[in-house]
């Protein structure tokens, strides 16, 4: 069925990582991207890997499933490690061969590149395999309110970003729904050329398009059934509250970030 | 005379269309209607009635016509009494999915309250009240597409509760419901009536649901037919066929049988059966 999928890849779990604040992990993971392309040296990329490392345990996501999250950039790993690998020069060489060559710098740095993209998807997909997609919608709302004062309305994109993680499945359930009674009345969706697989495809879409336009009017009615009117005046059940947990969490990153600072000054740089 | 809370008076009202050649028929025709406060009102009609209408007018999402609807003194004729209108009318939908706003149950109910600028802590409590009132309080960190269609619109139902309205008003809340989410449904929409004192217009085309109510009233191409008690109006039987209904099936025996009319309940029809079987019970 493919209505069983879940959504954003949540994992489903009590742990530190999990309980913190959405905000600060949105926070703090940007923050922790942002200065793992600050890194020079190996020395600097290894406390960003320590902390990566450390987040993972304590997040009890399973090692394969950040296997699993790593899987789609493993071609773009390696092409960008070839690539390093014989177009960077510099240092001791180590294999030549007609017009390529295979030097100290070219390795460091194809070595260098491949951690830094790993430890990159790592962290982002922790954030979402921690995090519901409710709490991350709410996170991005308070995170950018300020935006508010420049007349964007951060409200209503974060309520348009809700319902539409809400009607998600619904209207897979509904895909599903058409594509049988379309099977049912002879409509053949596996054989034949692209084409006329993609031609065969319409006399789903164009249900599906209706029936969500007429969802849409009814959820309309419903919201407003329910006194809404926008982002103004409304307030919320669930309080966003800082921690201890949340602070511990800030702390540990300003000290990996402080850390990369000091061994970018304080050894040579390798990229 | 127990106070008003909606007064529905010389209503017509015509949707409008998109070719401008037909004269589009009116969906409501004249109608007056009165809701007391703390009763229990079914309204019944097949399908294109009117009886949609009627309850969107209710609760100000439509603007009358023609005649007016007054909500505790507070007329329906612009947006900002709309609102004030919706804070005492709530109002739950035949398709429970489509009303449904956050992705985890006790949000949801908590949409409507949040909206209002409830404290937190008293929406905490709301929220919880209300999920205990309809039974879905063990359920309340579940995902509602992973609900049955019952348990779906107890939680829409919770969703209005919430609100602490004076009214709610159902639009065919069982229609798309099997028989076990119906009879939920029903129970939860009358312990609301009977316990909580919360006025309630169910519209229907189930006969055994709008037996239930205190006063039912009949509606057909945008008229009403006859308001009544249930057992006066279901006394009926060729008035309703006439009109395209049916009637429950106790009354239709017992009238076929000629044992009398304005028989409701399953349990009034076997006395009268037994009664006239020579008093063997």
């Amino acid at each position: 069925m493919i209505s069983d999928i879940t959504f954003g890849q949540y994992y489903p779990s009590k742990s530190v990582l999990h309980r913190a604040d959405s905000r600060a992990k949105l926070l703090l993971t940007f923050l922790m991207i942002v200065f793992l392309f600050i890194c020079k040296n190996f020395l600097s990329l290894g406390v960003m890997v320590l902390v990566t490392v450390l987040a993972v345990i304590f997040s009890g996501v399973p090692f394969r499933m950040l296997l699993k999250s790593i899987k789609p950039v493993i071609v773009i790993l390696i092409f960008t490690a070839l690539l390093n690998i014989f177009y960077t020069k510099g240092g001791d060489v180590y294999f030549e061969f007609w017009r390529f060559s295979i030097t100290e710098k070219g390795i460091n740095n194809a070595v260098f590149t491949a951690i830094r993209i790993i430890t990159l998807v790592v962290l982002s997909s922790l954030l979402t395999y921690t995090t519901t997609p409710t709490d991350l919608t709410t996170g991005l709302e308070r995170l950018l309110s300020p935006l508010n004062h420049l007349h964007i309305r951060v409200h209503t994109l974060a309520m348009m970003m809700t319902l539409a993680l809400r009607f998600i499945p619904t209207l897979i359930e509904e895909t599903e729904r058409i594509m049988n009674a379309q099977k049912a009345r002879g409509a053949d969706l596996e054989t034949g050329s692209l084409i006329q697989r993609a031609k065969a495809l319409i006399p789903i879409f164009v249900p599906l398009m209706v029936s969500s336009f007429r969802r849409a009017y009814e959820l309309a009615f419903a919201m407003t059934c329910r006194c809404y009117t926008g982002g103004e005046g409304r307030t919320r059940m669930k309080q966003m509250k800082l921690s201890g947990r949340d602070f511990a969490l800030l702390a540990i990153c300003l000290a990996a970030c402080a850390g990369v600072i000091v061994l970018n000054i304080f050894f040579n740089p390798v990229i | 005379m127990q106070e008003k809370l909606i007064e529905v008076k010389n209503v017509t009202f015509v949707y409008e269309s998109d070719d401008p050649d037909t004269v589009p028929k009116p969906a409501l025709d004249n109608i007056s209607l009165d809701i007391y406060k703390g009763e229990f009102v079914a309204v019944l009609g097949h399908n294109g009635c009117g009886k949609s209408t009627l309850a969107k007018l209710c609760n100000a999402i439509y603007e009358p016509g023609e005649g007016s609807v007054t909500v505790k003194g507070i007329p329906s004729d612009s947006e900002e009494n709309g609102d004030r209108i919706r804070r005492i009318v709530g109002m739950v939908f035949q398709n429970p999915d489509n009303q449904i706003v956050a992705t985890i149950v006790e949000d949801d109910v908590a949409f409507g309250p949040e909206n209002l600028g409830v404290e937190p802590k008293e929406i905490r409590r709301r929220v919880d009240d209300a999920l205990k009132t309809v039974n879905m309080y063990d359920m309340r960190e579940r995902e509602p597409h992973k609900l049955s269609g019952g348990q779906k619109q107890r939680v829409a139902i919770a969703g209005v509760i919430a609100m602490q309205t004076e009214c709610i008003i159902f639009d065919e809340p069982t229609a798309m419901l099997d028989p076990m989410g119906r009879k939920e449904v029903m129970q939860a929409i009358q312990r609301l009536n009977k316990e909580m004192g919360i006025t309630i217009v169910l519209i229907t085309h189930f006969m055994d649901e709008a037996v239930k109510a205190d006063r039912v009233v009949v509606m057909d191409k945008g008229r009403i037919v006859t308001r009544a008690k249930p057992e006066d109006v279901f006394s009926q039987v060729d008035l309703l066929r006439s009109h395209g209904l049916d009637v429950p099936q106790s009354t239709e025996l017992c009238h076929n049988l000629g044992l009398g009319e304005g028989v409701i309940s399953v349990q009034d029809c076997v006395d009268r059966v037994c009664a006239f079987l020579g008093g063997a019970k």
